[in-house]
């Protein structure tokens, strides 16, 4: 044995010391940084450099179009024409400015939406920093007082309330409130004392609503097709979200539903919506509606585009919210029916609550898709931001080669700001609710 | 012995608090609610078509169009039907969904895995490229990919040729034009022979692995089967297909066969901000893999490229697949907005139709009963493929 | 007033109910509801577009506020509409708006077949030609290969595939939604040719990079009468429409101006001038207005030259001559019968 290992040439013995290793290079410092960072590998170098270049690039070809070759002022179109049509023309944007966030709307009126603007600005944002106290005061506010400040300032309030609209709202809360009235008593579920004050209760707010609706404020109407830029599109926007997330959960439940019908019904809802495009049902909002309604009726326009704006997005949110509540443990809904609470209650307390945090990341998706989306009413001829910024191209004192591409910057760089701004707060808020439950 | 109200009956309850009597009461209320309102817009509709003497009815579809469409993939001119018009646009809906399907998973693919990259330049030059993708609305994008389109190509005077044979300007890519001729029917039946030679191989090769533990050059062959295969046919039958070159015409480029820019504009558009959103699910699918997993597989001495390839993305692919079909529907229902920059797809060419004929409500009809198809029949495939990714689950 | 948004919201539940509104004819539903609705283009340099004052301008929207002139007595009392060109028929049909000036062609398919009725040719255009003067093509005749870009849905279009078939001559077209993507498209090389009415390509070519390296061809390959319409088979407000648009011609003849019409109802001795401005005769109480009506009119827009100078005429930046629009007397085709 001994002979056979001693022949061995022992070459994988080290005989001498290892030369010594130069020094690390630096691993701190912008220099260690890029090393670390952008050229590890000699791949990576190449990525590095190609990314970088691409980059630079794009960035110099906006910079130079944007600001560089652009001209910044000016009366007229002959600003913008000859040696100044080769960058955006943002003096026609001057001008434009105020049309392009109100539309129409008539010069004098426009602290109305600055009001409106700023009242929703300074409830929201306490609503949206979670540190704040009060979260519910302002939730009524937001929800239940706002949207009728917003309504009657927008619009100028003083709605022609007449004997037939009081007829079809009274019949409409009876036939809510009646019925439930004659079961609870019947099934003495409900004390006659708690059932009478709530009944006036939901009286008494539908009363006032209406009255409110048509005090004279002296604020001069200002009807739809007026309204018109950043403004129509943030009402289409809000109004779809704010409307779509209830109307999503009820399909969600809906779908989820031991009841054939509401089950059926929901499903082929949810699939019809979402197995067609936005711009299919907006044309049937603008072009068909009006054949299904009774002769002599018409529809406001602004009306019809929100409907179909918000029947849209809530198909989405209902598959969204389906997700959150597929997510939440059947033992969950046990646990509150073991407890005595009812669907409602435990809907309510238990299973939302617990599927509506898992999904805000869909949700605030389905929202950025739908303020994407509200460029198409523009189709049906709804000015929003979009279209009235191609509008200043048929104006006979600001047409120029430039006038499209100015308006289109200015929109992708408005959108983008409210859909990347809304992407944040959705992470920031995932991190804040995140109860580490999650892996 | 004399109590009525036994133990032994079943409990007394209100008939309205029985959740049965409920629940069928709900459902005919819901039903009674909705037959009222459909039959409500039935007299409307009626009573509007008749009060305004609108004609109503298919039979425009037989009607002369009279316009021309600038792509077709099938043969159209300006005296075929209405009917003809819109199969045209329904044929090219379903090509540029399908090419956009299939470019927008590469490109997401890769800006997916990029954005988790170690590089600092290539991660941030994802997150920027997806960030605002997604958040730019998707016609303001489409404008602006039709003007980079047309501005980066040349005229058709000087358009840039490879040897004559394909030409890229302003108006389009031109290849020459196949001109089959007989026998020609033999090279087709050897692609899809070529294609099922490729499966069988494919399963040989799985099973002698599994066998055996050796592996097989399946890629390079497969590839060596499908080019081989046609071309040899080719030669072997004496090459049967006579090819018409496109040449300078006054104007454009006669001859050939085309692919207009603004279905470039169009695909380009609707692929890359697709892209954007399927990288986004790509990286939380990636994500969604635990870590331990990559650990595994480095532990077992796969190198990084299989452990990501045999490990990481065939889990990954049960997180990723039911959202990346829904970006699918999403791409193919967005195609409708080409109708802004002039690509002749459904949209586009049942708006001229409607245009011209007046005949709203059945082309509004039109348009949903074939988005809603095309809808559930990708649904259904995806369903499938999912239900096939879930049985490697054990 | 009534108050659209929420009254229409209940309104519809209201309607379902039974009850509907009994449509009595559209001048006494205008009159009743004090303002005209006017269907008009989403925007057209000199026709009808929104200016940065909000208020709409052009002939089609001018051409409103006459009808609201001879209605009212004010032409202001008039609220637009702006449609695309795939909504226009139907917003009429349904009663959204109760006139579309919408610079739509008189066709005679649109004329029997959609339940509408044309009141008058408010502008007499034809379809033309823009090319590049680099390609040295001077006839319409020598563009057998082009690229041709266009609006969709529109008579151009179909005019377009007529004259190409009828000279057994191929082109490529390129159709558009919106006629500023139609000028970009065009603008930037992706067609040879440029065609729309003769007006648009003076409007169009206010927004070429260099507008003098384009010329228009000589030929016009059709005839394209644009005026307002009307629902069939309501003939009082079809003539209160049809006999304000000649009004505003016989103004144009008889030398009746917005500046001097009061002027002339109180001092002119002119017979025709007198029966036309409501002096004599109750030509106005016959159609169901005041017998004002006509200077009402007039003084809400000017005379027909006065409209179409201040809109598209030779000192506008579009630059458009009277041409074929002139008086019959000037040896143009506006003629209109008499008012007697």
């Amino acid at each position: 044995m001994s002979d056979i290992h001693s022949q061995r040439n022992l070459a994988y013995v080290r005989t001498e010391q290892a030369p010594a290793m130069p020094a690390p290079l630096t691993v701190s410092g912008p220099i260690g940084w890029m090393r670390e960072n952008l050229f590890p590998t000699p791949i990576n170098a190449l990525m590095s450099l190609i990314f970088g270049a691409l980059l630079l690039y794009v960035i110099w070809i906006t910079l130079d179009w944007a600001v560089f070759k652009a001209v910044w002022s000016g009366e007229d179109r002959s600003a913008c024409i000859g040696d100044g049509a080769h960058g955006a023309c943002w003096a026609m944007a001057r001008a434009k400015f105020g049309q392009w966030m109100y539309g129409f709307y008539p010069f004098a009126e426009r602290w109305r939406v600055d009001v409106v603007g700023i009242v929703g600005l300074l409830a929201l944002v306490p609503m949206m920093m979670p540190s704040l106290p009060y979260k519910k005061l302002n939730g009524i506010f937001l929800l239940g007082i706002y949207p009728i400040l917003t309504l009657i300032l927008l619009t100028g309030g003083n709605f022609d309330i007449g004997m037939s609209t009081w007829l079809t709202v009274g019949a409409f809360v009876a036939a809510v409130v009646i019925p439930i009235l004659l079961l609870g008593f019947v099934a003495k579920i409900i004390q006659p004392t708690h059932a009478l004050m709530a009944s006036g209760a939901i009286v008494g707010g539908v009363a006032l609503l209406l009255i409110i609706m048509s005090i004279d404020f002296g604020l001069p109407y200002v009807e739809t097709s007026k309204w018109g830029g950043l403004l129509l599109t943030l009402v289409v926007a809000i109004t779809g979200i704010v409307a779509s997330l209830p109307i999503g959960i009820l399909l969600a439940l809906g779908r989820r539903s031991s009841m054939p019908v509401v089950k059926l019904f929901s499903v082929a809802f949810i699939e019809l919506w979402r197995g067609v495009p936005l711009i299919t049902v907006l044309f049937m909002a603008s072009v068909v509606l009006p054949l299904f309604l009774p002769p002599g009726t018409s529809f406001d326009k602004l009306l019809r585009a929100l409907i179909g704006v918000a029947l849209f997005s809530s198909a989405y949110m209902a598959e969204v919210v389906r997700g959150g509540l597929q997510a939440i443990p059947k033992g969950q809904t046990e646990a509150a029916q073991a407890l005595g609470l009812t669907y409602w209650q435990n809907i309510g307390l238990i299973t939302l609550p617990q599927a509506l945090k898992l999904v805000i990341p869909g949700i605030v998706n389905t929202f950025i898709g739908l303020f994407k989306d509200t460029v198409l009413v523009g189709i049906i001829g709804l000015y929003d931001l979009l279209l009235i910024v191609q509008a200043a191209n048929t104006d006979q004192k600001w047409v120029a080669p430039q006038t499209h591409s100015t308006g289109f910057f200015f929109a992708a760089a408005v959108f983008w700001i409210f859909c990347f701004g809304m992407s944040r707060y959705s992470m920031f808020m995932e991190r804040q609710l995140d109860t580490g439950h999650k892996s | 012995m004399s109590v009525t109200t036994g133990v032994d009956g079943p409990p007394k309850v209100a008939f309205f608090n029985n959740p049965k009597v409920r629940s069928i009461g709900v459902q005919a209320i819901l039903i009674a609610v909705i037959l009222f309102f459909a039959w409500q817009m039935i007299q409307n509709t009626l009573a509007n078509l008749e009060r305004a003497n609108i004609a109503s009815g298919w039979g425009f579809l037989n009607t002369t169009a009279g316009f021309d469409l600038s792509f077709t993939l099938i043969p159209y001119s300006e005296s075929s039907t209405y009917g003809r018009a819109i199969t045209v646009g329904v044929l090219n809906t379903i090509l540029v969904a399908f090419c956009g399907i299939i470019t927008a998973t590469i490109i997401g693919f890769l800006a997916g895995v990029m954005r988790l990259s170690k590089n600092w330049l290539v991660a941030k030059v994802a997150e920027i490229y997806i960030e605002v993708m997604r958040n730019v609305p998707l016609l303001v994008q489409m404008f602006i990919w039709y003007k980079v389109v047309l501005a980066a190509l040349p005229s058709p005077r000087e358009a840039w040729s490879i040897g004559g044979t394909v030409f890229l300007s302003n108006r389009g890519i031109t290849i020459p034009k196949f001109i089959w001729g007989d026998n020609a029917w033999m090279i087709a039946v050897a692609v899809v022979a070529a294609i099922v030679g490729i499966v069988v191989l494919k399963k040989w090769a799985h099973k002698r692995q599994e066998a055996t533990g050796e592996q097989f050059p399946v890629f390079l062959t497969s590839l060596g089967i499908l080019f081989g295969l046609p071309l040899l046919t080719y030669f072997a039958l004496g090459a049967p297909v006579e090819f018409e070159f496109p040449e300078q015409g006054n104007f454009n480029l006669r001859g050939g066969v085309g692919l207009v820019p603004e279905f470039a504009a169009l695909y380009f558009a609707l692929s890359v901000y697709t892209a954007a959103f399927i990288a986004e699910i790509v990286r939380s699918g990636i994500l969604a893999v635990n870590k331990g997993q990559t650990e595994a597989s480095y532990a077992l001495g796969l190198r990084p490229n299989p452990a990501l390839r045999l490990v990481v993305i065939p889990q990954a692919m049960r997180v990723i697949i039911p959202p990346l079909a829904s970006q699918y529907l999403n791409l193919t229902k967005n195609s409708s907005l080409a109708v802004a920059i002039g690509f002749p797809e459904l949209v586009a060419a049942g708006g001229t139709v409607m245009n011209q004929s007046g005949q709203a409500v059945e082309i509004i009809a039109i348009w949903m009963a074939v988005y809603l198809t095309i809808s559930l029949l990708t649904s259904a495939f995806m369903n499938w493929f999912n239900s096939r990714m879930k049985l490697v689950e054990r | 007033m009534k108050r659209t948004l929420l009254s229409l919201a209940l309104g519809t539940a209201v309607s379902l109910a039974g009850i509907t509104a009994a449509s009595a004819g559209t001048l006494d539903d205008v009159k009743a509801k004090g303002f005209i609705q006017c269907g008009v283009s989403q925007g057209l340099i000199g026709f009808s577009n929104p200016d940065d004052k909000n208020n709409w301008t052009g002939l089609d929207v001018d051409f409103c506020r006459a009808v609201a002139g001879a209605v009212f007595g004010d032409g202001e009392k008039v609220k637009f509409t702006p449609l695309s060109a795939k909504e226009r028929f139907t917003a009429l049909q349904s009663g959204e708006i109760d006139i579309l000036s919408r610079n739509t062609t008189w066709t005679m398919g649109r004329d029997t077949s959609l339940g509408l009725v044309f009141a008058g040719v408010t502008y007499y255009d034809g379809q033309g030609f823009m090319v590049k003067k680099s390609l040295g093509v001077d006839s319409a005749l020598k563009l057998d290969g082009a690229s041709v870009c266009t609006q969709t849905g529109t008579t151009t279009e179909l005019n377009l595939a007529d004259y190409f078939r009828a000279n057994n001559m191929k082109y490529e077209v390129v159709a558009f939604e919106k006629a500023d993507e139609v000028i970009a498209a065009y603008d930037s090389g992706r067609c040879d040719v440029f065609t729309t009415d003769q007006s648009g390509l003076y409007a169009e070519r206010l927004k070429l990079k260099n507008p003098d390296e384009n010329v228009v061809l000589p030929e016009i390959i059709s005839k394209e009468p644009l005026g307002p319409v009307v629902r069939q088979g309501d003939d009082a407000w079809f003539n209160v429409v049809k006999w304000t648009y000649f009004a505003l011609l016989n103004a144009e003849e008889a030398g009746i101006t917005a500046a001097n019409a009061g002027d002339m109802m109180a001092n002119s001795t002119d017979p025709g001038i007198r029966r036309l401005l409501g002096v004599e005769g109750d030509f106005g109480k016959n159609i169901g207005l005041e017998n004002n009506w006509a200077a009402n009119a007039i003084k809400a827009v000017g005379n027909y030259g006065e409209m179409f100078d201040r809109n598209v005429g030779p000192d506008t930046n579009l630059k458009i001559s009277r041409g074929v629009n002139a008086l019959w007397k000037d040896g143009g085709i506006q003629y209109a019968p008499p008012v007697r």
